[in-house]
């Protein structure tokens, strides 16, 4: 649904030269929420604002829906944009227009007649449940309103894509999880692909299917979730479940899904070995019971047990 | 002097002023706003930049700004004559007035502008929104109380240069205050022409300040 590749962007800051996108290849399938996360200053909002061409790319391509942005005219580039929705991290509600307003803005913007615009907005709102709130000014709303006051504009044209900067970073954690079960909602109820960017790694673990994870302008692991946890070294796995540095001859095990199998006591009851549990940490992440747990593991049969376990899908890391 | 022999000169003069401020502050308004516009717009990272438009409004505003009104005044005379026919009368004081307050505006409606947030301006953009759509639907509204305050300030300061206007003929309260209250010691009449004015500037602040604040919605 959206291909960046080859992606770079070069800032000309006061005669210095900004590497803010250094070479990134992505690839979000329809219907996915792909989180690309990433500190401060990774280049996560200009990677976000080259899908839909607030900024130009240096070079690389970009293509949403099949049709490729890059080369667009501006007036062509500016049809495209209505079928891109976007929410921003301060909102950037319009505060002179009251929340039907801000709704109805992309529909004037797109040149829809008046009456079929009053009927999608007070669909929309009532879609994100604001159905009530239709008169007020944003400046009587609470972050969380505003914000879907944001995503009900975003969705004004119906659009199969919404880009999403930070859209949760200025909100508390109760809002965030409610503005986050509305994205997931729309995601799985319009089938709307999500792209999404955050520093924060609950917003990936809530409800991304695939991530990226960037740093310094360039994409270190990608893929979806299960794929990361389940790969060796994973710096995203190691993220998600934080473990104690590793004693040498500790063995660390990641499982995807097989939560509910006795895999340790299996493992005790068919193998001559003890098995102490230094660590561990369990998560529901993309809706998929994910943990990992640190062991020691002694005795005669230490290797086949430990065979054993990588034979039943786990991932077996041995520290050295 | 008596009150009736006042009322009359004061009626007449208070009517020249009110038509020079309002003709004035309409030309200032329709030259002024898109002179602020276009120093926004042009600016670097603006709808519509260029470096060398920039500096060339930047530099026209400036002047227009930093020559003393008086000198303004006497200097473009002979364009008063071209465009009105006299350089005498109220409607000729227009042009000079006009000339002297539209820059001032210009900056402030630059500053107006400004205050709106950029990412307002990107949330339009990225609706697919053109640029003369975000003038008109976002940086326009957006700025309207400050764009409000600023013509309260430029409408309050063509008053007081239309006081100045007077003095070369083109009447009004100012002329009225000099040429009777000052050069004729009619004292009285000085005072209360002050006084209108006073009241005229304090009507027109109050006026735009609770303009400005009913639009103002954060
Ligand atoms: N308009 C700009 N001009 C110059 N440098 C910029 C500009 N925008 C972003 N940068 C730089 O690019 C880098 C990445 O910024 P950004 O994409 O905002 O990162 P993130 O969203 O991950 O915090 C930073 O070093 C930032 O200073
Ligand atoms: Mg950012």
């Amino acid at each position: 649904m959206i291909d960046v590749s080859g992606l770079r962007k070069v800032y000309q800051d006061r005669g210095r030269e900004v590497v803010a996108v250094d070479g990134v290849d992505l690839h979000v399938r329809e219907g996915e929420i792909y989180g690309v996360l990433g500190q401060s200053g990774a280049g996560k909002s200009t990677l976000l604002r080259c899908v839909n061409l607030l900024e130009r790319p240096t070079s690389g391509t970009v293509s949403v829906a099949g049709q490729e942005l890059t080369s667009l005219a501006e007036r062509d580039l500016r049809k495209a944009r209505q079928r891109i929705g976007m929410i921003h991290q301060h909102f950037a509600l319009l505060s002179s227009r009251t929340v039907a307003g801000n709704v109805a803005f992309p529909l004037e913007v797109m040149g829809t007649a008046k009456a079929e615009r009053a009927r999608r907005t007070a669909e929309l709102l009532e879609l994100v449940g604001l159905a009530d709130k239709a008169g007020a000014y944003p400046a009587q709303l609470s972050g969380g309103q505003k914000q879907r006051v944001g995503i009900a504009r975003a969705l004004a044209g119906s659009p199969p894509v919404l880009l999403s900067d930070e859209a949760t970073s200025a909100l508390d954690p109760g809002t965030t999880q409610s503005i986050l079960a509305l994205l997931k909602s729309l995601n799985r109820e319009l089938g709307l692909t999500i792209l999404l960017i955050t520093h924060e790694m609950h917003v990936v673990k809530s409800i991304c299917d695939s991530v990226a994870v960037m740093r310094d302008g360039l994409v270190e692991e990608s893929g979806t979730i299960p794929e990361l946890i389940s790969r060796p070294g994973s710096r995203l796995a190691a993220e998600l479940f934080p473990l104690p540095e590793p004693e040498p001859g500790n063995v660390t095990i990641t499982f995807t899904g097989q939560a509910g199998e006795p895999v340790v006591s299996q493992v005790v009851r068919k193998f001559d070995v003890d098995v102490n549990i230094l660590g561990g940490a369990l998560e529901e992440v993309a809706g998929v019971s994910t943990g990992r747990l640190r062991l020691l593991v002694t005795g005669d049969e230490r290797a086949a047990a430990l065979s054993y376990l990588a034979e039943r899908g786990l991932l077996v890391e041995e520290a050295r | 002097m008596t009150w009736d022999e006042m009322f009359p000169m004061l009626l007449e003069s208070t009517g020249q002023t009110a038509e020079m401020v309002l003709w004035s502050t309409l030309f200032t308004v329709l030259l002024g706003l898109p002179l602020g516009v276009a120093l926004v717009a042009t600016d670097r990272g603006g709808l519509f930049p260029s470096a060398v438009l920039n500096r060339v409004l930047g530099l026209v505003v400036n002047l227009g700004r930093s020559l003393p009104f008086i000198i303004l005044m006497i200097a473009v005379i002979p364009f008063t004559r071209l465009i009105v026919g006299t350089t005498i009368g109220t409607i000729a004081a227009v042009v000079p007035l006009t000339l002297g307050a539209a820059p001032f505006f210009a900056r402030l409606v630059e500053t107006a502008l400004r205050e709106v947030g950029r990412d307002k301006v990107q949330a339009a953009q990225a609706m697919g929104a053109g640029r003369a759509t975000i003038v008109g639907k976002v940086l326009l509204p957006e700025a309207m109380p400050g764009l409000i305050a600023g013509l309260t300030v430029t409408v309050v300061a063509l008053i007081s240069y239309s006081a100045m206007a007077g003095a070369i003929g083109g009447g009004g309260l100012g002329d009225l205050a000099i040429r009777y209250g000052y050069q004729r010691f009619e004292t009285t009449l000085m005072i209360v022409t002050v006084v209108v004015l006073v009241a005229v500037v304090q009507l027109v602040q109050s006026l735009g300040d609770t303009v400005a604040r009913r639009l103002a919605r954060d």
